[in-house]
């Protein structure tokens, strides 16, 4: 790609824009294609159902517009589309079915398409080894709303997952969710008025890098949720520019991100070994920087959480990110009467804040919870274990972490498509 | 025109019209349902070919209050071997159907029934009945099979339709409340496998409905309703049936405990996902028979990837409490991104959920936010 930064502009156009109060959501540039025929539709649902191994469905451009979900079930299939702007899967009259695209066969390749206003999620990967999602843009054309679908670009419990140079609008949860995946790496991506930016849950080894979140209500997050066949750990997020993460929370009550507070830049929860460097992080309300665990999500049960859960962030590692702004006016009351009491009506909070609980009997080789190397950045320790009673500036965090090694993802399986 | 064409015409008609037995095919997939031979239209009648065995389920899947007519048929001399929790493991060759229908009331508003398709001497009487599709799950040396055959609107022919479709339907007012318009989603090939692959490591197809359990009822199609389980092992067909297999509640029968009918009609209506296999493995919540009541099953269980499926609620079962569970949203919602299951429903099922309501509200104890 020569192009690193896809629409690069229009996202600081969007950011102006947000900042004179306007959110808007960039439209899409230029001019919409027509309407795909009746036929080129029914083409597609065909081309779906009788793939095989080693097919290319190739979408000419037009906007097509789809009642049901689509479904892929086998492996070796490569999707193209002629541009993200040029060919549109429209769901506006779906009525059927929880997903735009649902794919449950690996070796998948999809590029140079859209993906807009699934009822549901609109590009879920289920299951699968060897992804690669390039050029892929999901939206929810009506911006930010809580009846809009959950997640933009989905894969779950997938190995070996590239997400490159995508766009993810208006997800009333995450745009780019990974979830209880293995080997991922999400760059060149731009994440924009979703209530998730980018979201990797429950996945070891993953690096997002070169990405845009800007507009959400939480940029990037690093969350490890419990009962669930593998805890997550080893994620590395740098060199991505996280700004003006501060659209209000529309996320459904009781999802995991309907917890983080506008104004997140980036949040980590009840994850281990994330290392977040030479990122530009900017002007998130809240915070530029949130480390929690799982008992300030209030979901933390006896009964609902399994007992083998680690609800502790630990081996956080904050360094050489440079800060600007934010932290002024915190998403929650608690939070703007925590800021007000302690840093006065025209202060901020620090850069990172940390919520404070640790696992009080931590195992032998259990790592610091968090360590920062980025001066002037402070961090605030809310108190959570007492209530929130005594917030304090923190200054237990000078110490070192070993940096974590690259996420690999073998992308070598795409020159051959499997047969 | 002469008289010749025109009877040569009808003879051959006639011919088509014999019903000429079960034609297993290995390699194609026949465009016309009735090249299989396993169902045949004869005149008012859908007639079941020799051989072929319909079967009923203690407690089936809801499909928007569809009629549903279930078939096995096996080779001769082959039989299915007992499996104690996933389908029986029926022999290559097998041919399973599974035919979706509506009986119509004199205004053409089709009529929501539950209970056993009602057959007559191993036929259907079709004259008020709507057909509307017909799933072949066929048993080849390759694995299974899945193919969706869609009739036409008069019941007399149907084709392979792999990409599904839509069929504009009225609900007359009944047992399923006041009735009215609902789309019927006729799922395609590949989202058949959503349901049918109950093992998401191995991706293969499987069926799903037809497990020692669901079947462990009196046949409601044969005299004196012998148990279907020792019908086929008395016939042959059968083999590694213990003395006392498993058995699944039916649902509507009152006097079965409230647990377990309960338990059946998550087994069914969500296990076959919903299972720590299943495609919803992810979501780490378990219905499927074999879970025990823990926040596998949902108790005070946060929900992981659910979006605006939650419905502001914060658990999927609350116990005492389920108007606070989002378990019941799911059931009750008919929005593609909230409803549960994901596909197979346009309408709600309230007696399903009066009885998952019934069974969380007699539930004990509570969920307790730890801060």
């Amino acid at each position: 790609m020569n192009n690193r930064h896809p629409g690069l502009m229009p996202v600081l156009l969007a950011a102006l824009l947000a900042a004179c109060g306007q959110q808007q959501p960039q439209a899409t540039k230029g001019e919409r294609p027509v309407a795909a025929s009746e036929q080129a539709v029914e083409t597609l649902l065909e081309q779906l159902v009788a793939a095989k191994p080693g097919d290319v469905i190739r979408i000419p451009a037009g906007i097509y517009s789809l009642d049901r979900s689509l479904s892929l079930s086998s492996p070796g299939v490569t999707i193209r589309g002629a541009g993200m702007d040029q060919t549109i899967l429209s769901f506006k009259g779906q009525i059927a079915g929880a997903e735009g695209l649902l794919v449950t066969g690996g070796n998948f390749l999809i590029e140079d398409l859209a993906i807009e206003d699934s009822k549901g999620d609109a590009l879920k990967v289920n299951g699968v080894e060897n992804v690669i999602i390039r050029r892929v843009r999901t939206e929810w054309t009506n911006g930010p709303d809580t009846a809009n679908g959950a997640y933009g670009i989905y894969p779950v419990q997938a190995k070996n997952v590239l997400i490159d140079g995508s766009v993810a609008i208006g997800a009333s949860d995450a745009g780019i969710y990974v979830g209880q995946s293995r080997d991922v790496v999400v760059k060149n991506s731009r994440a924009e008025f979703n209530v998730a930016g980018i979201e990797i849950e429950n996945t070891v080894n993953a690096d997002v890098f070169d990405n845009v979140a800007t507009n959400n209500t939480g940029g990037i997050l690093v969350f490890n949720m419990p009962n669930l066949p593998m805890a997550g750990h080893s994620t590395r997020v740098f060199r991505n520019r996280i700004f003006a993460n501060n659209t209000r929370n529309f996320g459904a009550k009781g999802t995991a991100v309907a917890s983080v507070p506008a104004g997140s830049g980036v949040v980590i929860n009840s994850n281990d070994l994330v290392e977040i460097f030479d990122n530009d992080i900017s002007d998130n309300a809240t915070a530029n920087v949130i480390v929690s665990s799982y008992f300030s999500t209030g979901y933390m049960t006896k009964e609902g959480v399994a007992t083998s859960f680690d609800p502790w962030p630990q081996g956080i590692h904050v360094h050489g990110n440079r800060f600007t702004g934010g932290g002024d006016s915190p998403g929650t009351v608690e939070l703007k009467a925590l800021k007000t009491l302690k840093f006065g009506l025209n202060g901020r909070l620090p850069d990172i804040l940390w919520d404070g609980f640790a696992n009080p009997k931590p195992p032998a080789g259990t790592p610091p919870v968090l360590c920062v190397n980025n001066p002037p950045a402070q961090v605030l320790n809310a108190d959570g274990p007492n209530k929130f009673k005594n917030p304090a500036l923190s200054t237990t965090h000078d110490c070192s972490l070993p940096p974590l090694p690259a996420a690999v993802v073998n992308t070598s399986w795409a020159d051959t498509p499997a047969k | 025109m002469t008289r010749w064409p025109m009877a040569l015409l009808i003879l051959l008609l006639a011919a088509c019209g014999q019903p000429q037995g079960v034609r297993f095919h290995e390699n194609t997939d026949p465009a016309d349902l009735a090249e299989w031979g396993v169902l045949h239209r004869d005149g008012t009648q859908l007639q079941l070919a020799e051989g072929v065995i319909p079967y009923e389920l203690a407690t089936p899947l809801f499909t928007d209050h569809a009629s549903k007519l279930r078939t096995i048929w096996m080779p001769p001399g082959k039989a299915a071997a007992y499996n104690p929790a996933t389908a029986l493991e029926f022999p290559v060759g097998t041919i399973l159907s599974k035919t979706f229908y509506y009986p119509l009331d004199e205004q053409g508003r089709a009529i929501a029934t539950h209970g056993p398709a009602e057959l007559r001497g191993n036929a259907l009487d079709v004259r008020h009945v709507r057909l509307i599709e017909t799933r072949l799950l066929v048993r080849r040396e390759t694995g299974w099979v899945a193919l969706p055959y869609v009739w036409n609107p008069d019941g007399t022919a149907a084709r392979l339709k792999r990409i599904g479709g839509v069929e504009k339907l009225t609900l007359a007012p009944g047992v399923a409340g006041p009735g009215g318009d609902f789309a019927y989603v006729i799922p395609s090939s590949t989202q058949c496998g959503a349901c049918h692959v109950p093992d998401a490591a191995t991706k293969a197809l499987a069926p799903i409905g037809p497990t020692a359990r669901s079947l462990n009822i009196p046949s409601p199609f044969i005299s004196g309703h012998p148990n279907q389980l020792h019908l086929l092992a008395d016939g042959g067909q059968l083999s590694g049936l213990p003395a006392s297999p498993p058995a699944n509640a039916v649902w509507t029968k009152s006097a079965q405990p409230l647990e377990a009918r309960a338990r059946a009609y998550l087994d069914v209506n969500c296990g076959h996902c919903h299972s720590a296999t299943g495609p919803a493995r992810t979501s780490g919540l378990h219905l499927d028979a074999a879970t025990p009541l823990s926040h596998d099953l949902g108790l005070c269980k946060p929900p992981v990837a659910a979006g605006q499926g939650t419905g502001d609620r914060q658990f999927d079962i609350v116990p005492g409490q389920p108007e606070r569970s989002i378990l019941i949203f799911r059931m009750q919602s008919l929005k593609p991104n909230e409803m549960m299951p994901e596909i197979g429903r346009t309408t709600a099922h309230a007696q399903g959920i009066a009885l998952i309501s019934s069974w969380i509200a007699a539930m004990k104890g509570s969920c307790t936010v730890e801060r």
